[in-house]
């Protein structure tokens, strides 16, 4: 029967069917300002993420830059250590490699979890102290520093689950 | 008909080719913004929606944007043909609204007693703009474009104009506004087989869908129009949906019943609208499924298949005319239970017997 029918315009039909079928299924696009993806746990994003408390002003990061982007400055320190008195970097030629979260032997460096960095001015891009800062609030990625990855949501590819192809 | 104000002739000529304009360009912001958001859903996204609420001032945007673009006219264009070129493609399209009849006779002249032969031999016009624009260019690909649309219009104007005649043979005139008087059951229901060639057949006149050769963005680019920007551009683009909009109203008036439907005598252009929509609807969902046909295929397609079909379903039509019909009441309801499985076995067995590229001469020596 399937073989008779073969060539005689039943395949346009079945196109057709299958294409209204789609009519009634659910929208995969991302409604990007109002809606947002959970990235993934170990996305390399915008700004890097400088814990004071760890650092020690040993300026591996520095060293390890292949931009020669980050700008440390350090003075003696009353109890044997390095003050950082600068800590700064142009994330504007900031190619997000990660080694420098990488080499950072104290786990004082993070990348942070953020993507929308457009800015009217060049100068915006620079990044002092202060705007690298850890506080609580800010989101730090997982990468090079597997602990965190517990604690981070996981990843969402679509806005709402599947795209209602499959009963699963 | 006293009530109406518009006795005088040219009073009347005046208020409709002004609201034939109106409606056209509105019509065809409506049809651009329905297409792409009825795609939406098709390829499981939502289309335009930033613009205004459901996207609906974004054909409106998309307006400005080309108008305020560049006119930009190639070194080697042949400058007045390519100047000229979007009025002649677009004014055949404008032309066909002047006979449909929006309500129970009312339209520009809906009475004409050759309206539907003026609606194919006007539409057919229209194709002279695209190959001037082809031409005029002065660009292979345009060239192309232009001479595929040429070859395209010539062989799928015959089973048009076929499936054309089978509804004027039932009908037994020529007017739009008696056609679709004679519809006590819609034509599509008596004649499903001329339907379904008229609405292939228009999908190939209008250039879209599975036909839109001409455009072929993946092999010529965008065809005719590749050297066009700013308002001529959107000369282009409003032809090619008033087209859409002339052939759904076209189809709509002849196999749908046009302004005749249940309800209010009043209500009679709703009817009309949402027959033209639903129609168009149609259009979409074929252009959304089928991809695009190769150029011999469309020429075999229309020649060896469409053709003949088309014949086969005017001869039919005629002898059941001949049998069973009367001149003034048209053909009685029970020749549905003969015209479908007609039409199915026609279909059955002409795609057994119809085969592409015959003649071909095999190389393997």
């Amino acid at each position: 029967m399937a073989s008779m029918l073969e060539g005689s315009g039943l395949g346009l039909l079945k196109g057709m069917a299958m294409t209204f079928r789609h009519l009634f299924r659910r929208r995969i696009t991302t409604q990007y300002p109002e809606q947002k993806l959970t990235l993934s746990k170990r996305f390399r994003g915008y700004t890097l993420v400088w814990d004071k408390e760890r650092c020690t002003g040993c300026a591996t990061c520095a060293k390890s830059c292949p931009q020669g982007n980050i700008e440390i400055v350090t003075s003696k320190g009353t109890e044997n250590d390095y003050v950082v008195e600068k800590f700064q970097l142009d994330s504007g030629r900031c190619i997000f490699c990660g080694l420098c979260v990488e080499s950072c032997p104290y786990d004082a460096l993070f990348l942070g979890m953020e993507y929308e960095r457009s800015s009217y001015r060049r100068g915006d891009l620079v990044l002092s102290r202060d705007k690298l800062l850890f506080t609580p609030d800010k989101q730090r990625s997982a990468y090079a520093r597997p602990k965190l990855e517990p604690g981070l949501p996981r990843q969402t590819l679509l806005i709402e689950g599947d795209t209602g192809s499959k009963k699963r | 008909m006293d009530w109406w104000p518009l006795g005088n002739f040219w009073a009347h000529f005046a208020v409709f080719a002004l609201a034939i304009i109106v409606f056209v360009l509105l019509m065809v912001m409506v049809f651009i913004w329905f297409e792409r958001r009825a795609f939406g859903p098709f390829q499981m996204r939502w289309g335009p929606n930033r613009a205004s609420p459901w996207g609906a001032l974004q054909p409106v945007a998309d307006a400005i944007k080309v108008l305020l673009k560049e006119d930009i006219v190639p070194a080697v264009a042949d400058k007045w043909v390519h100047f000229i070129a979007p009025v002649v493609g677009f004014l055949p399209v404008l032309l066909i609204f002047a006979v449909v009849p929006f309500h129970d006779g009312h339209g520009l002249i809906p009475d004409m007693s050759i309206g539907i032969l003026y609606v194919v031999a006007i539409s057919a016009l229209s194709v002279v703009g695209v190959f001037m624009a082809g031409w005029s260019s002065g660009n292979k690909y345009s060239l192309l474009g232009g001479m595929r649309v040429i070859a395209q219009m010539v062989s799928y104007e015959v089973p048009l104009v076929l499936s054309i005649i089978s509804v004027v043979l039932v009908a037994g005139s020529l007017s739009m506004n008696e056609i679709v008087a004679a519809q006590e059951i819609p034509f599509f229901v008596l004649m499903p087989l001329g339907f379904l060639i008229f609405l292939i057949a228009a999908m190939a006149e209008i250039n879209r869908g599975p036909f839109d050769l001409l455009e072929a963005d993946s092999e010529i680019v965008a065809g005719f129009h590749i050297e066009y920007s700013g308002m001529k551009f959107a000369m282009f683009y409003l032809a090619e949906y008033g087209h859409a909009l002339a052939m759904s109203a076209v189809a709509a008036t002849l196999f749908f019943g046009g302004w005749r439907g249940p309800g209010d005598e009043y209500i009679g252009f709703l009817w009309f609208l949402l027959k033209v929509f639903f129609i168009f609807f149609l259009l979409i969902w074929a252009r959304v499924t089928f991809p695009r046909l190769r150029v011999d295929h469309l020429m075999g397609f229309g020649w060896k298949f469409l053709f003949p079909l088309a014949l086969m379903n005017v001869f039919v039509v005629a002898a059941e005319m001949i049998v069973w019909g009367e001149i003034d009441g048209g053909m009685p309801w029970w020749i549905v239970f003969i015209n479908l499985p007609a039409a199915l076995v026609l279909i059955y067995l002409w795609s057994r017997l119809f085969r592409f590229g015959g003649g071909r001469v095999g190389v393997n020596a």
